[in-house]
């Protein structure tokens, strides 16, 4: 499922609403999860998962080509937990 | 790092704020679009947000585990585990703060 598959599932199961607003919806879900990590902020959403950054420590790195070592910088990956319900659905319904 | 955590009612005040529907129909509204990527991955097909980045359902074989305590040997036994993908533009969202150079998205 694509974002543009489930905006035209959330269209479906709700007639009554602009297709306008409804991409308004699923964009200000994602933007709003990606806004608080790019803060730092943790998501937890209960049942579905929880999105946090951890951060990866500066290291000495290698040119993989020219085996010269290079200076890698400190940076933050985004990581996302399962939850618990998800992860049992997913072990029961699939 | 900042530390605070953000909840559904955050997520539905944001819709609420944005679409200008009831904050009922806003909280179930993201409720809906929760439920609607679980059904897809229940189904075991992945959803993909472009610039967000894209959920995926792995198949793990059965392996031996040890209980840690008592050092017994047990079956993990084989099950599917989600996997998520940033984006590239959500990554370098995240590390835009922290770079001295720009990022561009």
């Amino acid at each position: 499922m694509t974002k543009s598959e489930l905006i035209a599932r959330l269209a479906a199961a709700n007639p009554h609403l602009y297709q306008r607003d409804i991409e308004r919806i699923v964009s200000t879900i994602f933007d709003e999860i990606s806004a608080a990590l790019a803060r730092g902020d943790r998501v937890e959403l209960r049942g579905f998962g929880a999105f946090s950054v951890k951060s990866r420590g500066s290291r000495v790195g290698r040119n993989p080509r020219t085996g010269e070592a290079v200076q890698v910088s400190e940076k933050h990956i985004p990581y996302f937990k399962t939850g618990k319900q998800l992860r049992e659905k997913l072990n029961t319904g699939g | 790092m900042a530390g605070q955590t953000v909840t559904r009612a955050h997520l539905g005040e944001a819709v609420y704020q944005e679409v200008g529907l009831s904050r009922n129909e806003s909280a179930d509204l993201l409720e809906t679009v929760l439920n609607l990527v679980t059904d897809s991955l229940v189904q075991g097909d992945p959803v993909k947000i472009s610039s967000f980045g894209s959920f995926s359902v792995r198949q793990k074989g059965q392996r031996i585990g040890r209980n840690p305590k008592t050092g017994e040997e047990v079956p993990i036994l084989p099950r599917k585990v989600l996997v998520f993908r940033p984006s590239q533009v959500l990554k370098s969202r995240i590390n835009r703060r922290a770079l001295s150079e720009p990022v561009s998205e």
